[in-house]
């Protein structure tokens, strides 16, 4: 269901091609390429001060890049002779005067790109903000203020959008609404890069990684391949009658050892054969999961000599 | 949304709006509502109409006894014009605050990476700020001159001192150029306020052009004695006087050379806009 969308929803795909940013001697981004695929969330992943929201300025005009280019659609950003009608962004939710009203807020934003006034009225309706529209955002929440900022990346309807670190700070509701936000916005065609120092936050939103670290792209992978290359096939299992189930699982030839719990860590067979075995043996699952942690151990592995880097450096 | 509505945005936005507005209009709409929905700008102007008339009023209350005690050469020179527009000199301090903070307010909430994403055409944003300064500075500042020019003369006359009317040769002029003098303060304001990106910063600046360097001009060597016939507070503001300064022939070249110095100061607060990293 498209809420939002009046028309078809103009989709473009983001191009960054050998993009670097050079601060004096310090190189922030270091010849960096991927792209960012419509109908997909593209996690940018990286430790902080590895150069996600600097590549992201440099997408969005905002930063001039040392060599290379970013493009969406083909275009530079500031050759989009209306640029909120194709790109939205959300870089820093506390970026509004404390002292104007949401509406006002939008409704400048939007008369800015010659948007008709009624789409401050849709956007604060999509974001739950309708009823705190004439309030200053001053006294906004931090996740209201989120809100806030992703009604203003979704003023021109665009095809694409670029949250940086969306979660970072919300509490656990407003960190499961903008999952689920995001995960819409992509279904409805659009494509959507955000940035996370957090695997974890990724592992349930993301259908793509791009994964830097240093300025340098480490990975640039389908989350379904990360999670085969990486979490080796670790199952969190939880279950009506663990120990039994362990010795079944044992004799299929996996590893077994015990979870918090009483759960059960399984290395050595897939969630399906893991559920097939339970299904014919009538073993009831109450959990049946990839573990988390080894996602983010893979992506501490991954990242781990950028960290050293910059901790040596700085 | 209605079904006509729904019909009208499924057209594309940029074909609609555009034969409809500029894309400059479109920036200085942006930038008029950024203006006007914060409280603080008409707290900003409230203020100015009170400080600004109410030194008018203390100024020209006791203004009496003082002809009453000057030398009839002290008379000759008694410009009763100048006398109630002295309140420039507060004003202009005012008006600065008002150009600075339409920038600096922008840098201090992060707001200039929104407003910039929103109108990457960095010039045109500027621009847009710059005329939306000029005119609220310009018709604030003109209005204060002449509402401080009626009030003070009419204090004037109850006291039985000499005063001036409008149509008296010089005056109006006077008067005008007071306008005019704010106006360009008010952009000089704002592009301190883009070179130094902070409200600080660029207040600490201007009161040093508008007050300290006037305070200290004496101190100022030789060759550099010409910056003075053109700078704020100084040469500039003999624009407010109708007895005619023999240092000054022509006041209004004075303020001329200012506005230039204004502009070169802007010139260099687009270049550096255009160019800076948000």
């Amino acid at each position: 269901m498209n809420l939002l969308s009046s028309g078809p929803v103009r989709t473009h795909r983001i191009d960054v091609r050998g993009l670097t940013k050079k601060y004096g001697p310090a190189t922030v981004v270091d010849n960096l390429s991927f792209t960012v695929e419509p109908g997909h969330v593209t996690g940018f992943l990286g430790p902080n001060g590895a150069g996600k929201s600097t590549t992201m300025k440099m997408i969005l005009g905002l930063a001039a890049p040392t060599q290379g280019s970013a493009t969406i659609g083909g275009l530079h950003y500031h050759d989009l002779p209306v640029p909120l009608v194709h790109v939205g962004a959300l870089l820093d939710a506390g970026a509004v005067h404390g002292s104007r009203t949401a509406h006002d807020h939008l409704l400048a934003l939007a008369a800015s790109n010659g948007l008709p006034a009624g789409r401050v009225g849709a956007v604060l309706e999509r974001t739950g903000l309708t009823s705190v529209a004439r309030k200053h955002a001053g006294e906004f929440s931090l996740g209201m203020r989120q809100r806030l900022g992703i009604a203003a990346a979704l003023l021109g309807d665009p095809g694409v959008l670029i949250f940086d670190e969306p979660v970072n700070g919300l509490d656990p509701e407003g960190i499961r609404w903008i999952r689920g936000f995001m995960r819409s916005l992509a279904r409805e065609g659009r494509a959507v890069l955000v940035s996370s120092h957090l695997m974890s936050e990724m592992a349930q939103t993301a259908d793509h990684l791009v994964v830097i670290g240093r300025g340098r792209l480490i990975a640039d992978t389908s989350m379904t391949d990360f999670m085969a290359a990486n979490s080796e096939g670790t199952s969190l299992v939880r279950c009506s009658e663990p120990a039994v189930f362990a010795r079944m699982l044992t004799a299929a030839g996996a590893t077994v050892r015990d979870g918090l719990e009483s759960s059960l860590v399984v290395a050595g067979l897939t969630g399906a054969e893991i559920g097939r075995l339970a299904a014919y043996n009538d073993i009831v699952l109450s959990e049946l999961a990839p573990q988390q942690a080894s996602l983010e151990d893979a992506f501490m592995e991954l990242t781990k000599d950028s960290l050293e880097y910059l901790g040596a450096t700085s | 949304m209605s079904t006509l509505a729904e019909a009208r945005s499924a057209a594309s936005p940029e074909a609609r709006h555009e034969a409809r507005t500029t894309p400059f209009t479109r920036t200085l709409h942006t930038e008029w509502i950024k203006f006007r929905s914060l409280r603080s700008t008409w707290y900003t102007l409230a203020g100015l109409a009170l400080a600004g008339l109410g030194i008018t009023a203390l100024g020209m209350g006791s203004v009496g006894a003082e002809y009453a005690g000057l030398t009839d050469a002290e008379r000759l020179d008694w410009d009763p014009t100048s006398q109630s527009l002295t309140t420039y000199l507060v004003a202009q301090l005012i008006i600065g605050v008002l150009g600075i903070l339409v920038v600096t307010s922008e840098y201090a909430t992060g707001l200039i990476q929104t407003s910039l994403a929103a109108t990457p055409r960095r010039h045109r944003l500027l621009a847009a700020k710059a005329v939306l300064v000029t005119v609220v500075a310009a018709v604030a500042g003109q209005t204060l001159m002449f509402a401080s020019f009626f009030l003070g003369q009419a204090m004037l006359g109850t006291q039985g001192v000499p005063n001036a009317s409008i149509s008296d040769p010089g005056v109006l002029s006077a008067v005008v150029g007071g306008g005019v003098y704010l106006a360009a303060i008010s952009l000089l304001a704002l592009a301190l306020g883009v070179i130094l990106r902070a409200t600080a910063g660029a207040l600490a600046t201007l009161v040093a052009i508008i007050f300290l360097i006037p305070g200290f001009a004496g101190l100022l060597p030789g060759w550099l004695g010409w910056l003075l016939d053109f700078w704020p507070t100084l040469g500039a503001a003999e624009v407010l006087a109708t007895v005619p300064d023999p240092d000054y022939p022509a006041p209004w070249l004075n303020l001329a050379g200012m506005c230039l110095g204004v502009a070169a100061t802007l010139a260099v607060a687009f270049v550096l806009f255009r160019r800076r990293d948000v």
